[in-house]
Formats: structure tokens, C-alpha cells, sequence
């Protein structure tokens, strides 16, 4: 009988079960990671010549609600097409009764991964920025995410960020709103109450209470408020902190995260648009500035104006001090 | 008592869902015997270890300990006490030998078994390589709660070896030794390599590998879980026990 290893028992317990792709167009690849309610393999869709990857449930589950969630995930992905958001290619079941789809391969890295080699500060902005657009795009469609965190969050190989794993999304109900993703597919509002959905450290006030029909757009917004801060104060590479948060940017993620819904932005685009004007040097609606520091603001916008003019009249001045002597 | 590792598919343990508590209770003597054979087998190895390193035994005192344990289950009929509401058969396992164990000492001069007593045929050399090649320092171990720990990843470790054995003797039986070889470098050794390294190596194309892992370790997860559900008193057991040791997958 052979002995094994601390590790291997740790591996054996671990054991992806590869799923058996026969009868579908897909050639099972390698491992790549693992979800709530099951895994995420590399494939080759054998007909397109082309990489993909698949996410299935780790056991058949028919008319289950694991089976549910998964089937919705994908719809809500088919529902969303915005480059921000990875296209879904398929859904459908094994043989062995198991529900997946097929979706992009994204190559590239995890958030947290790719800010470690980010140093700059307008990078980091521009990426929460785009991060933002995905999301806004989905709220426009009534569909929140839910589940907002960085290992959510995956950064392309061309700088392409993507919004991955809507696998909480959630449809909102919305009588005038005609969602493909809706209906059936949407997880009743009451009937999850008491259900913690979420991520602790990026997750809402509402979200933690369980009181899921409370759940609107601002409770993304909440996290997107922490994904901001996260995405400032991330240490780059071998260094023990990563940036200051000044008191704008400070301010901005107050105002996304604050306990009362009703004083935070209240739209996706507000809280854009506050970065977007931090990035510009532009004041921001959730800090008042005092005169200090919107001097220094200032200065900080019109620098290379304010030298030029400086070092021109201390030129000038110098030429009349030595043409009087 | 056969083979420690005799193999649940194919082997001599029918393919019912009787557990070994059910059968160790049943009328029919035979039935009785492979009872205990299973209940030693995914025992043994973890209730040996534990005596020599919580009680400090050198390993011919543990041998008998762990003989008069198997004996003292069978004659005290000690299953017959057990009650899966109550806990789970490895921790009533482990409290019974603690007993055993704690009662021996107090009665050091107790006359020893013979005769007509039980006797396994145990693999202890077996056994104490392992402890070997685990290094363990019984002074790290230093808390009841840790030896608990101890105990539980022995059983573990017991029933991931039978149950990698049986896939063995499957994989031989099925002339797939390339699969069981597969199996052995990537998920036991731990080798750190690709699949298109694997393939490359054996020169096999990628999505072979793939099938035949896939394939191994499907079997071995349905070995384990076989062993695991005639150790398990309920269905319910079973499933509970099933997605603790697996991670919430089946």
C-alpha cells in the first residue's frame, strides 16, 4: 500500500473531477479555478479552433438550485454584452446531467496581481473607472453583480478589464423593464431574505444583514467604494503599503460606502464622474475644499503654466533690478 | 484476516450498502468476519499510530494494544453501542481505544490474551515506515485536541491509501497502467508539471492525459467513497462525512 503524503492527502481532497465533455463541440483542458457551486476549465471548442472556458457545476443537480443559479449566470451574461463583461459562447448539460457554459478565456491577471505592478495612481483610477462602466452598464439593465471583489476583477492582456463571475447577479424587479435575463431566471426577491450573499470586507451594510429584496444599484456602488480604496492602497511589487489615499479620493470612497444608502451616490455614473474629475484636478462633489487646498489643487492643474509664468516674471524682475544698477 | 487493502470492487466485500456497524452485528458469521476485516482496515493503521505517539508505547506494546483493541470491539461487541446521532464512528473509535488503552495501564498486571483470543495478521513494519518517513515529534502534538487532529488525518490517510490500492489493482486489471502512472506523478507525487509537459514526456497528446486523469481520479473518488460509506452507519452519515473529506464536492 503506498504512503502518502500530507500533501497528496491535502491534493487527493482537492481532486478536481474533471468533467467528461463527450458530446459537446469541447476538448477538456486544464484546471483553472474554483467557484461556490463548481469549477472553471480551460477547453478548445474543436469546431472554432479557439480557446474557451467552462464553468460547470461540480454535481448534476437537476431542477436543483445550484443548476438554477448557474443557468441564470449565464443568461445574465448573454444579457450583457458590454466589453466589460466576458461573453458567454454556450449553455447547456453533460451527459452526466451537469449544467456549464462555455464562455472567453480571458488571459491575464487577477486584480490584486495586476496592481502589484501598477505604480501609478491615474492607472489605478482609470482601471476602478472601467470597472465602473461594466458595472453601470448592468444596472442600466437592472442586473446587479452583488459580488464585487477583487478576485472578481480580471485585468486582460492588452489592459482589458473584465467584470467575471455574475454568478450572485441578481435581476431587479422592475414591472416596465423587459429583461431577457428576467423571469424565470431571476431569483426571487423575498425568497432570499435571511441569505447572506456577498463577500465580507466589500459587501454592504444590506447585504450583511440578509435583507436581499433592500438590494438596489448602491449596494454595488458600496463595493465599488471598497474596490476603490482597495485598488489605491494595494502595495506595488516588494513594497509594505501601497498609495495615500488624499482627502478627495478619501472622501469619494466615504461617500460609496457610508451605513445610509441614501447618502451615498446614488448612481454608478456620480461615482464616476467624481473620479473622473479627481483625475482631471477638478474638484470633487463629495469633499469641500478649503482655501489651502484648493490653491494647491490649482497649482497641481496649471503647474507647468504657473512655472512658466513664474520663471518669467523672476526673469523679468531680475532684468530691471541689474539694467537699474 | 485478508489483505488489508482488499479491493471493495471485485474484492471480498460484497457490494452491498450495509455498513460495517450493521454487518459487525449480523447472524450470519461470515458476514461478521468481513465486517471486522473492513472495520481493521480502515482502522488499524490510525488507532496504532495514535497509541504509540499519544501514549508514548514503543511499538511491540502498541501492537498488542492494538490487537487487544480489535479483540475487546469484537468480544465486548462494542459497536452494539454506538450511536451515529450521537457522534461519528471515528471519534466513538478513538474514545473506546482511549479507554482500552487507559484501562490496560491501570491494570498493568492483567494476564495477556491467548488462546482462543483474536489475532490480525497486521502489517506493523508497514506502519512504522510511515511513522518514519512522517517525522512527527510527539512533543508537537501537545494538546488532546491536536492528537484528535492526529487521529482524523491518519484515518484519512488510511482510507485515500486503500482506496489509491484499489485503483491500482483496477488499473491492472484493466491493463490502463499509463492512467494509474499519471495518476501517480501529477496528483500523488505532486511533480510540478503540465499536462502538455506530462504528455510530452509519454508521448501522448494533451487531451489524452487529460481523459486518463480524469478518468483515475474519477475512480479513485468512487473507491474512496465506497470505503467511506461502509465505515458510515446512514446515508445521511455518508453524505455528511463525504462532503467534510472532500470539500463540499461529490
Amino acid at each position: 500500500m503506498p504512503f502518502l503524503s500530507d500533501q497528496a492527502l491535502e491534493r487527493l481532497r482537492n481532486l478536481e473531477i474533471a468533467p467528461d465533455l463527450s458530446g459537446t463541440r469541447y476538448s477538456l483542458g486544464e484546471f483553472i479555478a474554483r467557484g461556490g457551486m463548481g469549477a472553471v476549465y480551460l477547453a478548445e471548442d474543436r469546431k472554432l479552433s479557439r480557446r474557451v472556458a467552462i464553468k460547470v457545476l461540480d454535481a448534476a443537480d437537476p431542477g436543483g438550485q445550484r443548476a438554477d443559479r448557474l443557468e441564470q449566470e449565464a443568461r445574465i451574461l448573454a444579457e450583457l454584452e458590454h466589453p466589460g463583461i466576458v461573453p458567454v459562447h454556450e449553455l447547456g448539460r453533460l451527459a452526466d446531467g451537469r449544467v456549464f457554459y462555455a464562455m472567453k478565456f480571458v488571459e491575464g491577471a487577477r486584480l490584486d496581481q495586476f496592481l502589484a505592478r501598477l505604480p501609478s495612481l491615474s492607472e489605478r483610477l482609470r482601471l476602478v473607472l472601467r470597472i465602473c462602466d461594466a458595472v453601470a452598464f448592468a444596472h442600466s439593465r437592472g442586473i446587479l453583480h452583488r459580488d464585487l471583489k477583487p478576485a472578481n476583477i480580471m485585468v486582460g492582456a492588452f489592459g482589458e478589464v473584465l467584470v467575471m463571475d455574475w454568478g450572485l447577479g441578481k435581476v431587479l424587479p422592475r414591472p416596465s423593464r423587459q429583461s431577457r435575463a428576467g423571469g424565470d431566471v431571476a431569483p426571487g426577491g423575498d425568497s432570499e431574505d435571511g441569505l447572506v450573499v456577498g463577500t465580507p470586507g466589500f459587501m454592504s451594510p444590506e447585504q450583511t444583514a440578509g435583507s436581499s429584496s433592500a438590494l438596489d444599484e448602491r449596494s454595488d456602488i458600496f463595493s465599488l467604494g471598497r474596490l476603490l480604496e482597495f485598488a489605491v492602497k494595494f502595495p506595488v511589487g516588494g513594497r509594505s503599503a501601497g498609495l495615500p489615499l488624499s482627502r478627495p479620493l478619501r472622501a469619494i470612497c466615504d461617500r460609496a460606502t457610508t451605513p445610509d444608502r441614501a447618502l451615498r451616490y446614488q448612481a454608478v455614473r456620480a461615482l464616476s464622474e467624481d473620479i473622473s474629475r479627481y483625475l482631471d484636478g477638478a474638484p470633487v462633489s463629495a469633499h469641500r475644499e478649503n482655501w489651502g487646498e484648493r490653491f494647491l489643487r490649482f497649482y497641481r492643474r496649471y503647474q507647468p503654466a504657473i512655472l512658466l509664468i513664474a520663471a518669467y516674471l523672476l526673469m523679468r524682475t531680475l532684468f530691471v533690478i541689474y539694467s537699474r544698477r | 484476516m485478508p489483505s488489508e487493502n482488499a479491493p471493495i470492487a471485485g474484492g471480498n466485500f460484497p457490494l452491498t450498502r450495509w455498513s460495517v456497524v450493521a454487518a459487525v452485528r449480523s447472524d450470519d458469521p461470515a458476514e461478521r468476519a468481513r465486517a471486522l476485516d473492513r472495520l481493521c482496515d480502515a482502522y488499524w493503521k490510525p488507532v496504532y499510530k495514535y497509541i504509540r505517539l499519544k501514549y508514548s508505547k514503543a511499538p511491540d506494546e502498541a501492537q498488542d494494544l492494538t490487537q487487544g483493541f480489535f479483540a475487546e470491539v469484537l468480544e465486548r461487541d462494542l459497536l452494539s453501542r454506538f450511536d451515529p446521532a450521537k457522534s461519528r464512528l471515528r471519534t466513538y473509535m478513538r474514545l473506546c481505544a482511549d479507554s482500552f488503552v487507559l484501562n490496560e495501564i491501570k491494570h498493568a498486571g492483567r494476564q495477556k490474551r491467548g488462546g482462543d483470543a483474536v489475532h490480525l495478521a497486521l502489517d506493523y513494519s508497514a506502519a512504522e515506515n510511515e511513522l518514519d518517513k512522517q517525522t512527527i515529534d510527539p512533543a508537537t502534538i501537545a494538546s488532546p485536541e491536536k492528537f484528535e487532529e492526529f487521529f482524523e488525518k491518519e484515518w484519512i490517510r488510511s482510507l485515500f491509501s486503500s482506496a489509491v490500492e484499489d485503483l491500482r489493482q483496477l488499473c491492472n486489471t484493466r491493463e490502463k497502467e499509463a492512467a494509474f502512472a499519471l495518476f501517480e506523478s501529477y496528483d500523488l507525487a505532486g511533480n510540478n508539471v503540465s499536462y502538455s509537459q506530462l504528455a510530452e514526456a509519454r508521448g501522448i497528446s494533451v487531451s489524452d492525459v487529460t481523459n486518463q486523469l480524469a478518468w483515475a481520479r474519477r475512480e479513485f473518488r468512487r473507491f474512496a467513497q465506497d470505503r467511506l460509506r461502509a465505515v458510515c452507519s446512514t446515508e445521511e452519515e455518508f453524505s455528511r462525512e463525504a462532503k467534510a473529506l472532500f470539500g463540499g464536492k461529490l
